[in-house]
């Protein structure tokens, strides 16, 4: 079965550093791949390179088995590629169901005229997008509900942004989730709730998952497969287990001498 | 009461918004209450009302007023929902207007008809528009800004320079170069003239309510939210199937196409164009129509305009500057006292230095330094208690001004009961100074006036008047 999401050589400069070296990576349908890696290791920058903000300087990016590679950003979101970012780029000065109907835009046909004047077909379309809107925050249950929708984003707390921004990514009808360090943030049992979360947007919402993490916890929790990444290389590939253990890993995030002691 | 991660504070804001504080609730509850429809039917009903009960230079301001209501709204497109900064705007009303007069008056052979060239007026400033949306696709905020500064200035250069295409009959003069064209044909629309201020008047009312109609449509429509999802965050609203460069096209284009509609009609109703209709300080006064009405909300960027347009007209009468000033007065007064003891302290301390300097200055200087008050009620009232000077106004009220100006930031810099101190002679300095010098030259109290007003009520309401406070993106 061609896996989802192939990156084949993939190799990325800034300047006279070495971003990504040589990198190949896939996440099979249905799998969940953690990214892991100390500060600095490249993994934002695979991310960035992936959803089309940067072009690789060589190297092969495969979604279903074709080519993405010079598609802008906009045109992988609309392939199936939808992400969500580190540092939250949530429209703050939009209601909360707006944040996620704006994300159906590629989606919808409706012309501007056809919206000035509400034809039928506009407000039929625009129904449509509330109700998926509405369907893609009920997915967070209690955490994001009703009488939160028609609030503006700025006014959700951290961890509620970071819920919006995934249910903002799940509205772009994504094959692949991008997530960016879910859990920075926050606190343990939020924590807690995102692993569980991720699970379920696995198992009943049927995406693919890429995701960055730090926090080793929801690493263990979520993933079939963990890539170590350590300055652009990936140093290792396998079970959290196999991985954690490894030597390359302890060395990158612990030193030399703990990997030397352990 | 709650588990753990539900914020009290956030659920709790909807009913924080709702209970409006302070004398004005039951004001904004009823126009909450009120849906946008029925806003837009109340103020069209007052507006259409508005020629009947004025005279026709009354008119001519309403049409002023409705023109910079509907540029508003177009440069709201771009600066409020797309976040563009484009100060080239105010070029895309010279365009729609220089393209109408050039086609109805004597510069061509041929006249168009009206069917004809506005339709084609308005689809060529669109694509003008869109021409200029091009720098935005790399520049954003104050790079976008300069460029398009630069094509605002271009289009005002051409219009002043490019009296004859270069090759073609000399006999072909296309913008009348700084005299600008007249002789313009009003709009005729089957078989109607436009060619009273009444008629362009209700003409702009009609198209001014189309226009918030479908804007308001749009706002709330996918094109809307990806407009100000760009606005936000444009990177963000990439990765989530934005195409933004042509959302920022399509912004440019409407924009513009408004503008040049607005154009037309100005055109018509000047029956000329001329280079200074179209110069940067108009440009600046579309834009301050949009600010201090609130950026993004469409009554506020009319209620902006209808402020902005009408506030200097209102001015040229003395007798309501008059009033204007005295009740800003007493306004002030109250901002920044908020106790009525305070105020009732600082009115009566007010009323006995009046008259304590009127007798001691007649004690020393005796009635020959009286001069006569003006003639408005404010004014006469007043006579008997203030000092209205004879032949020394001058000298004295040029240093009052100075001492009302120091007196006015030490009521700033002063708490309580010493800003009480303060206040007495600031009041009474700037009571001597209006009435001794300012309510005598209109002209340049006008624009005082209209300058502190704007000042005053942006700082009340930094978000504009119907604006939604922002927070800033970081």
């Amino acid at each position: 079965m061609t896996p989802i999401l192939e990156l084949r050589g993939l190799s990325k400069t800034f300047g006279g550093l070495q971003v990504l070296q040589d990198l190949d990576i896939s996440v099979g349908t249905g799998e969940i791949v953690s990214v892991i890696g100390p500060n600095g290791a490249g993994k934002t920058t695979l991310f960035n390179i992936i959803s089309g903000i940067y072009q690789p300087d060589s190297g092969e990016i495969l979604l279903d088995g074709a080519s993405i590679l010079g598609s802008s950003p906009e045109t992988i979101a609309n392939l199936g590629i939808a992400r969500t970012f580190q540092t939250l780029r949530v429209f703050l000065n939009m209601t909360v169901r707006e944040n996620v109907m704006a994300a159906t835009y590629g989606a919808t046909r409706t012309r501007l005229w056809q919206s000035a004047l509400r034809t039928p077909s506009a407000r039929r379309e625009e129904k449509e997008v509330r109700a998926i809107a509405e369907e893609k925050l009920g997915f967070f249950g209690d955490r994001l509900m009703g009488y939160r929708w028609d609030q503006p984003a700025y006014s959700l707390s951290y961890a509620n942004r970071r819920r919006l921004e995934i249910a903002r990514a799940t509205a772009t009808n994504p094959r692949l989730l991008m997530l960016d360090e879910p859990a920075a943030g926050m606190n343990p049992a939020e924590t807690h709730e995102i692993t569980e979360l991720i699970g379920r947007l696995r198992e009943e919402a049927g995406y693919s998952i890429l995701v960055i993490e730090h926090d080793m916890h929801v690493v263990e929790g979520i993933s079939d497969r963990v890539v170590a990444l350590d300055h652009g290389e990936k140093i290792a590939e396998g079970s959290f287990d196999d991985v954690a253990t490894d030597d390359k890993v302890v060395e990158a995030y612990l030193g030399y001498g703990a990997a030397q002691s352990k | 009461m709650s588990e753990i991660g539900v914020d009290q504070w956030v659920e709790q804001s909807g009913d924080r918004q709702e209970q409006y504080s302070g004398r004005t609730a039951p004001i904004r509850r009823l126009f909450d209450s009120l849906r946008p429809g029925w806003r837009l039917v109340i103020f069209l009903l007052l507006a259409a009302a508005y020629p009947l009960v004025v005279s026709q230079s009354g008119v001519r301001i309403g049409i002023t007023v409705l023109l910079l209501a509907m540029l508003a709204l177009g440069l709201n497109i771009v600066v409020g929902w797309a976040g563009l900064l484009d100060l080239g705007y105010v070029a895309f009303y010279g365009f729609g207007a220089y393209f109408y007069a050039i086609v109805t008056s004597n510069q061509l052979p041929a006249h168009w008809p009206t069917w004809i060239a506005i339709p084609v007026i308005v689809a060529t400033t669109a694509l003008l528009g869109a021409l200029l949306s091009l720098p935005s696709r790399r520049l954003v905020g104050d790079y976008l800004a300069i460029m398009t500064l630069f094509f605002a200035q271009i289009f005002g250069e051409v219009v002043r320079n490019f009296e004859r295409l270069p090759g073609v009959s000399e006999d072909l003069d296309l913008t009348g170069g700084p005299n600008g064209i007249t002789g313009v044909e009003p709009w005729k629309l089957f078989g109607y003239e436009f060619g009273t201020f009444n008629r362009n008047f209700y003409l702009l009312l009609v198209l001014l309510g189309l226009l918030i109609v479908a804007l308001h449509n749009i706002n709330d429509s996918r094109t809307g939210r990806a407009w100000r999802a760009l606005r936000e965050d444009t990177l963000a609203a990439e990765h989530m199937t934005t195409p933004v460069n042509r959302l920022k096209m399509l912004a440019f284009a409407v924009g513009a196409a408004i503008a040049g509609l607005a154009g037309t009609i100005f055109a018509s109703v000047q029956v000329g164009v001329f280079p200074n209709n179209f110069v940067l300080l108009f440009l600046i006064t579309i834009y301050a129509a949009v600010i201090l009405g609130g950026l993004g909300s469409i009554p506020g960027v009319v209620l902006g305009a209808i402020v902005i347009a009408y506030t200097p007209e209102m001015l040229r009468d003395p007798s309501t500057a008059g009033v204007l000033f005295y009740v800003g007065l007493v306004a002030l007064t109250v901002a920044m006292l908020k106790k009525w003891r305070l105020v009732a302290t600082a009115l009566a301390g007010l009323v006995i230095l009046g008259y304590a300097v009127r007798w001691a200055a007649l004690a020393i200087w005796g009635d020959s330094i009286l001069g006569t008050a003006n003639d408005t009620l404010i004014s006469r009232v007043l006579d008997g208690w203030l000092l209205v000077l004879g032949q020394s106004q001058e000298v004295v009220t040029s240093y009052a001004f100075v001492l009302a100006i120091v007196g006015a930031l030490g009521v700033i810099a002063a708490q309580n009961w010493w800003r009480v101190v303060w206040l007495i002679p600031t009041l009474y300095l700037a009571i001597l100074v209006w009435e001794n010098k300012l309510a005598l030259q209109p002209s340049v109290t006008r624009q005082l006036l209209f300058g502190g007003i704007l000042m005053v009520m942006m700082a009340v309401r930094p978000q504009g008047l119907l604006g939604i406070r922002q927070v800033e993106i970081t």
